[in-house]
């Protein structure tokens, strides 16, 4: 791997990692508008939804601005291609049933919720402000995806088995919120990032917990897949790119 | 209208207690859930509030079609709210049918089996982005022609929900306009989605207030119990009235040779939408009554493991905490 | 036995330290969920920094036959608004 030791090119690098893993994430979220098993939980998951699409705005706003060649966050969002984006790969996998939705989004807020705190304390204030709003959203967000896993592990025979197929099936991507590469490296020596191997403390022993209480238990021994934050996805991010950037891709001059 | 062509039932009951009800009425008081009522009234009302209810999430569909392919992420987040907020609409209405003695899950069931109906207007389909824009100004903003009058119907709980759903509704009709601004004076192909979608959604939004009701018996009723404030005549020619000017501002034409003002009634003439086309999409021949159906049915289905799995749990706590106790 | 989440009434306390207000209802499997849909569902603008849930069966409401008499009386006791008294202009506002 090529060693990044531009700290603007990382920390553009860094910031898209961020964002597009909201971007995704939200996107996947949202196609459950109007099809979620109850209104209830239709309405909460716009809301969240919605946060990281926010969320999403602030952290690829701030990467356009570092890298300083005009682009904005929807250059960033709609006008890039698959092997530029830097989502995690757990955001990117399909919906599946209901419990997988809340299992992914279960396993990503136990990482997202304290990789906030750990940004709120950058150096960069641009940075530590965005993780501040972007943390009392989150904390909500894995309060309430937590709740729901405990519930549904320890629901029915039914709810029980889907939330642990859920939990297989997603495992694999888990590991590589978790490992640092030479951006990350980079930037967390310059204080301006965490790195996110310095969060597996905290993720495993949220996640064991919650796993516990829920009945569930992790596969042993899992590979691991990685390649999302540098740029190398599964199939399934380019048909979500096909769909969410068609209008500006179709249409390049129009303003929307 | 979102909700339309509501039979109002006929009531058999001891004409001294339904005139002391009109009266009430009358005097402009508000009627409360556990108050006595005509049979007829709280029947005609599930009707009329649960195919509002209906509508709303029945309509999340054609605008959440487009929730993906949003252009900016801007738009997306106010599609998604605003898809969000129908979704919270529909649940206040089914909150108020159900002080009257329905379940939620009974009315959705009476959804999915065909035996309750929703607005004609959510079986068309949205094909451009300029559709969202459309339906968010001549859809909701029919709707909302409806509503506000509604808001002082006569009975408590649909009345406070029209009041709430009102206020959140503000920004939706304008969203939609702002759309259609923006693709009116864009580029040639974004004028050309904005002049589609008008022609689409011009008759279809016309038909949302229900064929001419001047001298049906059931509308009479409503009115006199002020659960339908206007006739759908009134409302369609203030809709008419109030939407040829927007859209001439924006240099879109209105689909219709026949349409000018008419000097006279202060108001314009205009051309009746196809209404055999209004009665075969009411039957479930619209051009997508098959798949919203089907889209409700399989959220229904594919979510019946969540909500039974959600409710055993509080089972379970609530027996742990009655041991423990 | 039927997996209808019961319904319950929410109470929201906005942001100037009014009364909790009845705002509406929400089916929820318990209270802890009940609360969280709240949040979801009530306070999408803002509205609120503190909710009440009740389970609308445990609602015990005035019956509406009683209406005279329970709040006919008040109406005679007009000495309790304050427009029942007149002060004279020269005093200024009270």
């Amino acid at each position: 791997m090529e060693t990044v030791v531009d700290l603007d090119a990382a920390l553009f690098e860094g910031l898209c990692r961020m964002g597009d893993t909201t971007l995704v994430l939200g996107h996947r979220v949202s196609e459950w508008c109007g099809h979620a098993p109850v209104l209830e939980e239709d309405i909460a998951l716009a809301n969240m939804a919605l946060d990281l699409i926010g969320q999403t705005q602030l952290w690829l706003g701030l990467a356009g601005d570092v890298e300083g060649k005009g682009r904005d966050a929807d250059a960033l969002a709609f006008r890039r291609d698959a092997w530029e984006f830097r989502n995690l790969l757990l955001a990117e996998r399909p919906n599946g049933d209901f419990g997988q939705t809340l299992m992914r989004q279960f396993l990503f807020d136990a990482w997202h919720q304290p990789m906030l705190k750990a940004l709120e304390g950058s150096k960069d204030a641009r940075i530590a402000e965005i993780a501040a709003k972007a943390g009392r959203e989150v904390a909500y967000h894995l309060e309430r995806s937590a709740d729901l896993v405990i519930r549904l592990g320890d629901g029915t025979e039914e709810s029980h088995k889907r939330m642990q197929a859920a939990l297989d099936t997603l495992w694999p991507y888990t590991g590589e919120m978790m490992m640092a590469d030479d951006v990350d490296r980079t930037l967390a020596e310059a204080g301006v990032m965490a790195a996110p191997d310095s969060i597996r403390p905290t993720w495993e022993a949220l996640v064991a917990e919650v796993l516990g209480e829920a009945k569930l238990k992790a596969p042993e021994g899992a590979y691991m897949h990685k390649g999302g934050k540098q740029g190398t996805h599964s199939e399934h991010l380019g048909h979500m790119l096909a769909t969410m950037q068609w209008l500006q891709r179709a249409y390049p001059d129009a303003k929307w | 209208m979102y909700a339309q062509m509501v039979k109002s039932e006929a009531t058999n009951e001891d004409p001294e207690k339904l005139a002391a009800f009109q009266a009430r009425i009358d005097a402009g008081e508000k009627i409360e859930p556990k108050e006595w009522m005509p049979e007829g009234y709280r029947k005609t009302l599930i009707r009329q509030i649960g195919q509002h209810a209906h509508s709303e999430i029945v309509g999340q569909l054609p605008e959440g079609n487009w929730i993906t392919r949003a252009p900016t992420l801007e738009r997306k987040a106010i599609l998604l709210a605003k898809v969000q907020d129908e979704a919270g609409h529909g649940l206040y209405l089914y909150c108020a049918a159900e002080t009257l003695g329905v379940s939620r899950d009974e009315l959705t069931e009476a959804l999915l089996s065909g035996k309750m109906k929703y607005s004609s207007i959510f079986n068309y389909p949205t094909l451009n982005w300029a559709d969202i824009g459309a339906v968010g100004w001549l859809v909701d903003g029919a709707a909302i022609m409806n509503q506000v009058p509604l808001q002082r119907t006569s009975f408590g709980p649909y009345s406070r929900a029209m009041i709430r759903i009102c206020k959140e509704e503000s920004f939706h009709q304008r969203q939609g306009y702002d759309i259609m601004m923006k693709m009116a004076q864009g580029t040639p192909e974004q004028k050309a989605m904005a002049q589609d979608a008008l022609n689409r959604f011009w008759y279809p939004s016309l038909m949302m207030f229900g064929p001419s009701d001047k001298d049906s018996v059931h509308s009479a009723q409503s009115m006199a119990w002020k659960i339908k404030i206007n006739t759908n005549d009134e409302l369609r020619q203030k809709f008419v009235d109030q939407t040829v000017p927007q859209a001439e501002y924006l240099g879109l034409t209105i689909p219709d040779p026949e349409l000018r003002w008419n000097e006279e009634k202060g108001g314009y003439d205009f051309s009746e939408p196809d209404w055999s086309e209004f009665f075969e999409v009411i039957k479930g021949n619209g051009p997508c009554n098959a798949e919203r159906m089907e889209a409700r049915q399989k959220a229904w289905d594919d979510g019946a493991w969540f909500r039974e799995g959600l409710m055993a749990h509080a089972r379970k706590r609530a027996a742990a905490k009655v041991a423990a106790e | 036995m039927s997996s209808e989440w019961p319904l319950w009434e929410i109470f929201i306390r906005g942001q100037h330290g009014l009364n909790h207000r009845h705002v509406g209802s929400l089916h929820a499997p318990d209270a802890e969920m009940a609360v969280k849909h709240a949040r979801d569902v009530y306070t999408r603008r803002n509205e609120g920094v503190s909710i009440w849930v009740v389970p609308s069966s445990a609602i015990t409401a005035s019956s509406p036959s009683d209406k005279g008499p329970l709040f006919d009386p008040s109406n005679s006791k007009v000495y309790r608004h304050p427009t029942f008294f007149d002060i004279p202009e020269e005093v200024g506002k009270m």
